[in-house]
C-alpha cells in the first residue's frame, strides 16, 4: 500500500524522460505513487479566427487523443513497467495553475519537473513553468535537469 | 485656434482627394460602376422602398418593430441580464473540464471582430452627415433594442446547429430556421426560408462584407498616397484576400485577428482622448444629439431623417437581426444555448452603444460638420443630400478629417486600422457566406472554391465603384438577410422564451454552477 504521491508535471518533450525516469526511481525507492499532470497550453481569452472556432471541438478531441497515445500512455506503461502505481491526467490551461491545482486535489507531497532549458523572450520575461512551480509550489519542488 | 484650423485643413484637404477618388471614377472604374450600379438598382429600390403614404422606408421599420417586439418580449432581457452576460464571458460559469473549448470570450471576440469595423467609422460619419447628430440618438435607441434581437438569434444559432462527426460545425440562419421550423410545423416554409436567407447571405456577404469594405479601405489608401484608380487596390486584396481563403494562408488571419481587437482598443482610447480634450463641448455634444434627434437642427428630414438614417446605420453596424452573428456565435461549446444569447448581447452595446457613439462624439465636437454662424442650424448642402462638410467628405473620409483635426497623425493610424478592419471584416463575411453557398450547393472543394472565386472577384468591383451604388447594394444586401430571419425568429421565439424561463429558474436553485 502506498501511502504518497508524487506528481510529475510532464511535458513530453524528448528530454522529459529525465524527470520521468527520476520520479519513478524515487517513488519505487519510497513506496509512492505517481501522478502524471500533462498541460496543453490554452486561454479562454485567446483569439480564434471564424474557421479555428467552427473546427475548435474537433481540434481539441484530436489534441487530446494524440496526447494521451503519444506523451501518457507510453509514461504510464513506463511506469507500470517499473512496478511503480501511476495515474495520468491531462488538462488545458495554464501549466503552472493547473498543476499546483492536481497536487492540491491529490494530496500529493512532492513534485518533479524538468528544466526544459527554454531560452525564449517569453520564458525569460515571465518566467518558466520549472521557475513558476519552485516559486509558488506548497510542496516541495524537484528541478530534474 | 489658428494651429487648429490649420490641422483640420489639411485634414480636410487630405480626405478631400479620397472623396474625389470616390466620385470621379475614372477608365475601368466607371464601367464596372456603371454595370453593377445599374444591375443592382432594383433589388436595392425593393429593399428601401417607402412604408405606403409615408417616406419611412419599410425595411428600418421591420428592424424596429422586430427589436421591439423583442424586447419587450423577453422583459428588457437585454438590461435585465446584463452583469449575468459580463459574469459568463468573464468565465465565472464556465466548467473548468471543458477548458480547450470555444469559450464564451472568444465567440464574442470573433463575432465582434466582424462587426466591428467600417460601420463604426464610416457608416456612423454617414449617419450623422445625412441625418444629423440627432442621428446619433437613433443609432443608440437601435443599438439598445437590437441587443434583443441578438440574443434571440444567437441562442437558436447554438439550439440548432449541426454538428459533424470531425467535431465541427455549422449553424446560423439557415439551420434554425429549416430545423426550428420544422419543429413548429411549418417545415415546409422552414425550408423556403432558409434557403432564401442563404441567397440574401451570400449577397451581404458581397456587399457589405465584401465591397463596402474595399471601397472603403481604397478611400483611405487614396487619402494617405493620392487618388489612383480603384481597381489596383481591389486587384492586391482580392490577392490578399484570395491567400488567405483559398491558398489557406492562415497566418495572415491569424495576424488579424489578433491586430483587430488592439485597433479597436485603440481607436476608442484615441476617441476618448479627443473627446476629453474637448471636454468643454461635451455637453453641448449631447445637447445637439438629444435636440436633433426630434427637431433635425436644419437638416432636410428632421427627426424621421435623423431616426432613418440612425437605425440603418446602427443595423448595418452591429448587425442585430440579421443572423450573421448566429453564424459565428454557434461554434461555442455549452450545455445551455441560452448562454450564447446572453454573451451575445453585449455585442450591440459594444459596437453600437460605445463605439459608434464614440465616432459621432468626435464627428460632432471637432466641428466638421458645418454649422450656420447666424442660425446655429447645420448648412444643408442640397446637391450632395447631405450636412456641408469641411472639405466637403463624407464616409470614411470624414471620420479620418474629424480626427484628424484634433491629432494630425491619427488618420495615418485611422488608414490602418481601417485596412485591418477591412480585412478582418471580409475574411468573417467569407466565412459567413461560404456558409450560406454551401448549405444551397452542398459541400465540397468545388463548391467552396466557386464562392471564394466570386469572393474575390467582389473585392476588385468594389474597391472600383463610387461610394454610393456600393452602400446601397450593401444596405439592401444586409436588409434582405433581417427580412427573412426575423420572420423566422417571430416563429421561435417562444422556443427561446421557454429557454430563457428555464435557465432562470435553474440559475436562481443554483443548479446551474458558478465555478468562480
Amino acid at each position: 500500500m502506498t501511502s504518497e504521491t508524487y506528481v510529475v508535471a510532464f511535458e513530453g518533450a524528448p528530454d522529459d524522460p529525465g524527470v520521468l525516469d527520476f520520479a519513478i526511481k524515487q517513488a519505487k525507492g519510497d513506496g509512492a505513487s505517481l501522478l502524471l499532470v500533462h498541460v496543453l497550453e490554452w486561454s479562454p481569452y485567446s483569439f480564434l479566427t471564424q474557421e479555428e472556432l467552427a473546427e475548435r471541438h474537433g481540434r481539441r478531441k484530436k489534441e487530446l487523443e494524440r496526447a494521451n497515445a503519444i506523451v501518457m500512455a507510453p509514461a504510464l506503461a513506463k511506469a507500470d513497467a517499473a512496478g511503480v502505481p501511476a495515474t495520468g491526467v491531462i488538462r488545458y490551461g495554464q501549466v503552472v495553475e493547473l498543476i499546483l491545482e492536481e497536487t492540491r486535489k491529490a494530496g500529493a507531497t512532492e513534485i518533479y519537473v524538468g528544466r526544459s532549458g527554454s531560452q525564449s523572450v517569453a520564458a525569460r520575461v515571465f518566467g518558466s513553468v520549472t521557475l513558476g512551480l519552485a516559486q509558488l509550489s506548497p510542496v516541495p519542488t524537484v528541478i530534474v535537469p | 485656434m489658428f494651429q487648429k484650423t490649420f490641422i483640420l485643413a489639411i485634414a480636410a484637404t487630405l480626405a478631400a482627394r479620397a472623396a474625389q477618388a470616390q466620385n470621379a471614377p475614372q477608365g475601368i472604374d466607371a464601367t464596372i460602376n456603371a454595370a453593377v450600379g445599374a444591375a443592382t438598382g432594383p433589388f436595392v429600390n425593393f429593399i428601401f422602398s417607402p412604408f405606403p403614404g409615408t417616406s419611412f422606408p419599410w425595411i428600418v421599420l421591420w428592424l424596429v418593430v422586430a427589436a421591439t417586439i423583442f424586447t419587450l418580449y423577453f422583459g428588457f432581457v437585454q438590461f435585465r441580464s446584463f452583469p449575468h452576460s459580463i459574469a459568463l464571458v468573464s468565465g465565472k460559469y464556465s466548467d473548468p473540464d471543458d477548458a480547450g473549448e470555444v469559450s464564451h470570450f472568444q465567440a464574442l471576440a470573433t463575432a465582434l471582430s466582424g462587426t466591428v469595423g467600417l460601420g463604426n467609422i464610416a457608416g456612423v460619419a454617414v449617419a450623422v452627415s445625412i441625418g444629423g447628430p440627432g442621428a446619433t440618438f437613433w443609432m443608440v435607441l437601435a443599438g439598445l433594442m437590437g441587443m434583443a434581437s441578438k440574443f434571440t438569434e444567437c441562442t437558436l444559432g447554438v439550439k440548432y446547429r449541426n454538428e459533424y462527426p470531425d467535431g465541427s460545425v455549422s449553424g446560423g440562419p439557415m439551420y434554425y430556421l429549416k430545423k426550428g421550423l420544422a419543429e413548429r410545423g411549418f417545415a415546409g416554409l422552414g425550408k423556403g426560408l432558409a434557403i432564401l436567407f442563404s441567397i440574401f447571405c451570400v449577397l451581404g456577404a458581397l456587399g457589405g462584407g465584401n465591397m463596402f469594405q474595399a471601397n472603403q479601405a481604397h478611400a483611405q489608401i487614396t487619402n494617405i498616397v493620392g487618388d489612383y484608380p480603384g481597381w489596383i487596390t481591389g486587384v492586391i486584396f482580392a490577392a490578399i484576400v484570395f491567400s488567405v481563403i483559398v491558398g489557406g494562408l492562415k497566418s495572415i488571419a491569424r495576424v488579424t485577428e489578433k491586430v483587430v481587437p488592439f485597433m479597436g482598443v485603440l481607436y476608442v482610447g484615441t476617441a476618448l482622448v479627443i473627446i476629453l480634450m474637448n471636454a468643454d463641448q461635451i455637453g453641448w455634444a449631447f445637447g445637439q444629439i438629444f435636440s436633433g434627434a426630434f427637431t433635425g437642427l436644419g437638416i432636410a428630414g428632421g427627426l424621421v431623417g435623423a431616426l432613418i438614417q440612425g437605425f440603418k446605420r446602427a443595423a448595418f453596424s452591429n448587425e442585430a437581426g440579421v443572423g450573421s452573428a448566429a453564424i459565428a456565435h454557434s461554434a461555442v461549446r455549452t450545455k445551455e444555448p441560452i448562454t450564447e444569447g446572453y454573451v451575445s448581447l453585449l455585442e450591440p452595446f459594444i459596437d453600437t452603444v460605445v463605439i459608434c457613439t464614440m465616432t459621432a462624439l468626435v464627428i460632432v465636437i471637432t466641428g466638421v460638420l458645418q454649422i450656420d454662424p447666424d442660425t446655429g442650424m447645420y448648412i444643408w448642402d442640397a446637391e450632395q443630400g447631405r450636412v456641408a462638410t469641411v472639405g466637403n467628405v463624407s464616409g470614411v473620409a470624414l471620420t479620418s478629417a474629424a480626427f484628424g483635426s484634433a491629432l494630425a497623425f491619427f488618420p495615418y493610424v485611422l488608414a490602418l486600422a481601417v485596412i485591418l478592419f477591412a480585412f478582418s471584416t471580409m475574411i468573417s463575411w467569407s466565412y459567413y457566406g461560404l456558409k450560406a453557398w454551401t448549405y444551397m450547393f452542398g459541400e465540397g472543394r468545388a463548391q467552396e472554391l466557386s464562392f471564394k472565386i466570386v469572393f474575390c472577384i467582389f473585392v476588385v468591383i468594389g474597391a472600383a465603384m463610387n461610394l454610393g451604388p456600393v452602400i446601397d447594394f450593401s444596405d439592401a444586401a444586409i436588409f434582405a438577410m433581417a427580412l427573412v430571419n426575423i420572420f423566422g425568429l417571430y416563429f421561435l421565439m417562444p422556443i427561446v422564451k421557454a429557454e430563457m424561463v428555464s435557465y432562470q429558474a435553474r440559475l436562481k436553485t443554483g443548479e446551474i454552477k458558478r465555478y468562480s
